[in-house]
């Protein structure tokens, strides 16, 4: 058993999450503090967790291909994305924000806003509110939500066959290469990554329950 | 201290339409729930953006839709104490105190510490204290800031009624840091009365009536005011002579020894104000006792009168020995409110 698609995988789901992390708690933090267009906002960012796998994968190859426009002008730089680990990575994290973003976002809802509005006529600025009361308050709301986005780039597959490909070495990651591995008849070899796999999320996800009674 | 306060703002139910100044005293929005009482406030600390107006504080524009200004509830320099005392639940009672505390740390921290009561908590947590503590720390937060004004709201309606009682007491000391002036919204009118100097009566977004408290209780000038300061026997009325009233609700006629305007609406007569007697003849009725009802240290006695009930209070010794099915009171002149709205 070639160990490679594990690390890949891994790389894949930790580079992801680093991004998915930060973006997430900021779209969240953006969306909740809309008043206008929040009901849209929320919806595009949320979309890739409904639609299939394969038409994020599509339209990311449409997006970052060679022949869009952000794909020619990453050319000039000799940067091609297609088939590539970047691709892997973009894929995981275009799946795995709606869960950080969602989590985070109704994380950031419950917190009493007078507790803010209360910071704010004390005279305390914003970014201060944001970093030593909001945050903290909502931490257990964005460990669930760096959790489940980081399990679920783990188990990505669809948009990342598509758009990074299933290249030993290179974007196979275990779910690929389950495929891989049932393709070419290799049943106990599937078996194997498919129990990796299960193994990785229940781990995971206990983990997470076992962050509830830390919450506050 | 000096607030000027003339705001309009679109709100679901109603329009607010607020318009008031205060200087150096304790004022008090009184008012039913949802009249728009804390969302004035909210208007003043910045919370919420009125449509229109202006809010002036010590001589600076926090508001002003003409000029465009609407400061930021950071830079308005107005404490406020939320219902819920809103905590910093991640912060230690010190934090919380000294977290926008401006000046010497050191020796705010010890002075609110003592000033409160709260020696010995400094390293506990929010939900670790009790409700009245929550609120001893949440004032002393305020003292420590920056804050030119108090805005109270309700500041009391979480707390039981001996541990309100204790932090009313406590309030003064609060009162006296802010030389004596603040805003207090509530919908108790004891409690308004006994915490403030002027009062203002809140009904659906605008402000009835407004006078010292001692005058608002005694002659409450509409039947809304009237209910809102606790009296509990309003009847549609109409002048009938120079010194004479029809009840319109309660079908009885009164005699007054006083000028009655034209324009009365309605009158009213607090619970306590009925006398039992034999030795006069003005303005006795008899009425049906409809239902007695016992209360801690007096008895409720509803009578009936015309189409509606009366609520008479009476001290349970007398109403021991007058007991009846009929009852003989007395509604001293001097007693009724008169109100033209």
């Amino acid at each position: 058993m070639e160990i490679a698609p594990l690390i890949v995988t891994l790389k894949t789901a930790i580079a992801s999450t680093l991004i998915t992390f930060f973006a997430g708690i900021f779209l969240a933090y953006k969306v909740a503090s809309l008043k206008k267009f929040k009901g849209i906002a929320d919806a595009v960012i949320t979309l890739p967790m409904v639609l299939p796998p394969t038409v994020v994968g599509f339209f990311l190859i449409l997006f970052f291909g060679k022949r869009s426009l952000i794909g020619k002008f990453l050319l000039q730089f000799d940067i091609s994305l297609v088939f590539t680990w970047k691709a892997a990575v973009i894929s995981a994290v275009v799946v795995s924000l709606p869960l950080m973003y969602r989590t985070t976002r109704g994380a950031f809802e419950q917190l009493d806003k007078n507790i803010i509005y209360a910071a704010r006529t004390l005279g305390v600025s914003e970014w201060k509110i944001f970093w030593r009361i909001i945050l903290p308050n909502t931490r257990f709301g964005i460990l669930a939500g760096t959790v489940l986005a980081f399990t679920r780039s783990l188990g990505e597959f669809g948009a990342t066959i598509m758009f990074a490909g299933n290249i030993p070495n290179v974007t196979q990651t275990m779910s690929t290469a389950i495929y891989s591995a049932v393709q070419a008849n290799d049943y106990d070899l599937a078996f194997q990554w498919a129990i990796a796999l299960i193994i990785f999320s229940l781990v995971f996800m206990m983990l997470l329950n076992s962050m509830k009674h830390l919450s506050l | 201290m000096k607030l000027e306060v003339d705001i309009k703002k679109h709100l679901r139910d109603f329009d607010l339409d607020i318009n008031f100044s205060m200087q150096d005293e304790i004022f008090a929005l009184l008012g039913a729930s949802g009249g728009g009482k804390s969302m004035t406030l909210k208007c003043i600390a910045g919370i919420e953006t009125p449509d229109s107006g202006k809010i002036i504080l010590n001589g600076r524009t926090l508001f002003d839709s003409d000029q465009k200004i609407d400061l930021p509830p950071q830079m308005r320099r107005v404490g406020y104490l939320f219902q819920n005392y809103a905590l910093f639940p991640n912060m230690t009672v010190a934090e919380n105190i000294l977290f926008a505390a401006v000046g010497d740390k050191k020796s705010k921290l010890r002075e609110n510490l003592e000033r409160f009561e709260l020696i010995g908590l400094e390293n506990s947590y929010p939900h670790e204290l009790s409700g009245g503590q929550q609120q001893r720390v949440a004032f002393a937060r305020i003292l420590t800031s920056h804050a030119e004004i108090l805005l109270l709201d309700e500041p009391f309606s979480a707390l039981d009624s001996f541990l309100k009682w204790r932090l009313e007491l406590e309030l003064e000391k609060v009162f006296e840091s802010y030389g004596n002036s603040a805003i207090l919204v509530s919908h108790d009118p004891n409690e308004s009365f006994r915490l403030s100097d002027k009062i203002a009566v809140m009904d659906r977004g605008r402000i009835s009536e407004m006078n010292s408290k001692q005058e608002i209780f005694k002659n409450p000038r509409t039947a809304a005011s009237a209910i809102l300061t606790g009296c509990k026997n309003i009847s549609a009325a109409k002048k009938i002579s120079e010194n004479q009233i029809y009840a319109e609700d309660w079908k009885i006629t009164l005699t007054l020894n006083k000028k009655i305007p034209d324009d009365l609406k309605f009158i009213g007569i607090r619970s306590d104000s009925f006398e039992y007697t034999f030795t006069d003849t003005e303005n006795i009725f008899d009425f049906e006792v409809v239902k007695e009802i016992e209360d801690t240290v007096s008895c409720i006695i509803m009578v009936r009168a015309g189409d509606e009930l009366i609520r008479w209070e009476v001290q349970k010794d007398l109403w021991n020995e007058i007991r009846s099915e009929k009852i003989h009171v007395k509604i001293p002149a001097d007693k009724i409110i008169l109100m033209n709205g």
